[in-house]
């Protein structure tokens, strides 16, 4: 399967939450050292509400695009919703079903994610 | 000549009668097997196959037989002065940790090694861990930043302490040729143990280990069309008799009592165990095929192919080369970054066009694209891949 879609495309070309923030309540970074791909999340909450969600970081189309499309999901969403993202989640949302080797650039967002929570 | 090299010799190979489009561009990391390889293991497994060096019985004899053929071949092919010297192993991994090894034990607390900054981790981790060992000092010769050896202060690094010189024939990652016949005359007169890693040379250059002056060299079958899971290390008969066996058991000894063994001369004390048998006999197949072409027209091939592939690659814009930039001093693997496309993208992209080609980590740039080209690669081939990179260019930078 084609992963260079359109839709993934538009997030890799025009990302909605790339940036960073400095009042973040959790963040947390991942790096896959052998393919230098490198993600930071930052949350920013109130109460158990994410009042903003971003990221950084540098990587292939694949990680980067699921960093944006996660990002851009957790907007206003609760902390608790963190719980039911998961592998299933992301392919859905790519509209790609990338093989094993690619699957872990489009997981890295979600291992940051994921990562941030524990470090609070 | 009975094989043309190019696009015509893919009629050699299954693989790519299989798969018609396949342009195989990962051929550093191994490389598709001829029929006739695949026609001799078959063989012998459909017609011979018994266990080697023991029974009396004919099919064992013949396999034996074949086996040691393989042998005589592979001596040949390298111009070693006896197949005796020639040890079958289960990579270029496995050889170059028997050399390190077993030469290690020769060596001294305080002697020196040293290697090149273009090692594979085959010929720099054994050393590494051998030098813990042994207290041995590693030294290495520097690369520059067009990846070849930096030999300006040679003389000052190559001391009557250098007790060995470990070295590749040819980079994996930047293709860069290194310059043997300076190195190994100046390690020879200060006295030191040479060893050179051919895993990627093998497939490339022409090798005759009397006229390089080397004491053991190691290569990998796979890299040189022939089957996974047979390796070869060569060494100078006098030397592989004085190091101690690397691995103990069946087929290595002479004699054995409950307290004590004695053990065979080269080869076989460095060949403990049931070898590789079919592999082995593969292999043989394989040094045939190579032959049947000739290593000097193989050379000549794939030195107008990377001269092409360079100018080629040279167009393509936002692409940066690693390695030398003159086809003579490099094989046809070419180690690149692309501006703004990550090396994933580049991979994932190509392999759409059908262009099989990894990433590869070095010099400090956290990934890189490697493409290697080998005998059965032409210009088309270069065109699919200059075409994907295009392709990727369009797609992802903005
Ligand atoms: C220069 C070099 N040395 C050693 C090796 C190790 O070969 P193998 O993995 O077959 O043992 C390779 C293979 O990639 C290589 O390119």
């Amino acid at each position: 399967m084609d992963l260079y879609q359109q839709n993934i495309l538009d997030y890799y070309r025009h990302p909605r939450c790339n940036q960073k923030i400095t009042e973040a309540n959790y963040s947390a970074e991942v790096s896959n050292p052998l393919c230098g791909d490198r993600i930071e999340i930052y949350l920013q909450t109130s109460g158990d509400k994410i009042k903003q969600a971003v990221w950084q970081g540098e990587g292939c189309v694949l990680s980067l695009a699921a960093a944006d499309m996660l990002a851009e999901y957790l907007q206003n969403k609760s902390l608790t919703a963190i719980d039911t993202i998961d592998k299933d989640w992301i392919i859905k949302t790519l509209g790609v079903n990338p093989s094993p080797s690619r699957l872990k650039c489009a997981l890295l967002p979600l291992e940051a994610l994921k990562k941030s929570l524990a470090n609070n | 000549m009975k094989y043309q090299l190019g696009k015509t010799l893919k009629e050699e190979f299954p693989i790519f009668i299989h798969h018609r489009d396949l342009v195989f561009l990962d051929n550093a990391a191994s490389c598709q097997k001829p029929k006739v390889v695949l026609e001799a293991m078959d063989k012998l497994y459909r017609t011979s196959y018994a266990n080697v060096h023991r029974g009396v019985y004919s099919i064992s004899e013949a396999a034996t037989n074949m086996y040691e053929e393989s042998r005589v071949m592979v001596a040949k092919f390298i111009n070693a002065k006896t197949e005796a010297e020639v040890i079958f192993t289960r990579n270029a991994t496995e050889a170059l940790n028997v050399a390190a090894f077993s030469v290690a034990e020769l060596l001294q607390p305080g002697d020196e090694v040293l290697l090149t900054q273009l090692e594979h981790h085959a010929s720099l981790v054994p050393w590494q861990m051998a030098a813990k060992k042994h207290q041995l000092k590693l030294n290495f010769i520097p690369v520059n930043s067009e990846g070849r050896l930096e030999l300006e202060n040679i003389d000052k690094i190559i001391t009557p302490r250098t007790k060995v010189l470990a070295i590749t024939a040819m980079s994996n990652v930047t293709g860069t040729v290194t310059e043997l016949d300076v190195l190994i005359p100046k390690a020879k007169a200060a006295g030191a143990i040479v060893i050179i890693d051919a895993a990627q040379a093998v497939q490339h250059l022409p090798l005759d280990v009397q006229a390089l002056g080397c004491d053991l060299l190691a290569f990998s079958g796979h890299k040189i069309f022939g089957p996974s899971g047979v390796g070869v290390l060569w060494g100078k008969l006098d030397l592989l008799q004085k190091l101690e066996p690397f691995e103990y058991g069946g087929n290595m000894i002479s004699e054995v009592s409950y307290a004590t063994a004695s053990f065979a001369e080269p080869p076989a004390k460095f060949e403990a165990g049931t070898p590789p048998i079919a592999e082995v006999i593969g292999l043989g197949a394989a040094i045939k095929f190579v032959q049947e072409i000739g290593s000097e027209a193989i050379l000549e091939y794939e030195n107008d192919l990377t001269a092409y592939g360079l100018e080629q690659l040279k167009k393509v814009p936002g692409l940066r080369l690693i390695g030398p930039a003159d086809q003579h001093l490099r094989g046809p693997v070419f180690a690149f970054v692309m501006e703004g496309v990550h090396p994933h993208d580049i991979a994932s992209i190509l392999d759409g066009g059908h262009c099989a080609m990894p990433l590869h980590k070095r010099f400090g740039i956290p990934a890189t694209t490697r493409a290697s080209f080998t005998i059965y690669n032409s210009e088309e081939d270069v065109g699919a891949l200059v075409a994907g990179l295009n392709k990727a260019r369009q797609l992802l930078v903005m």
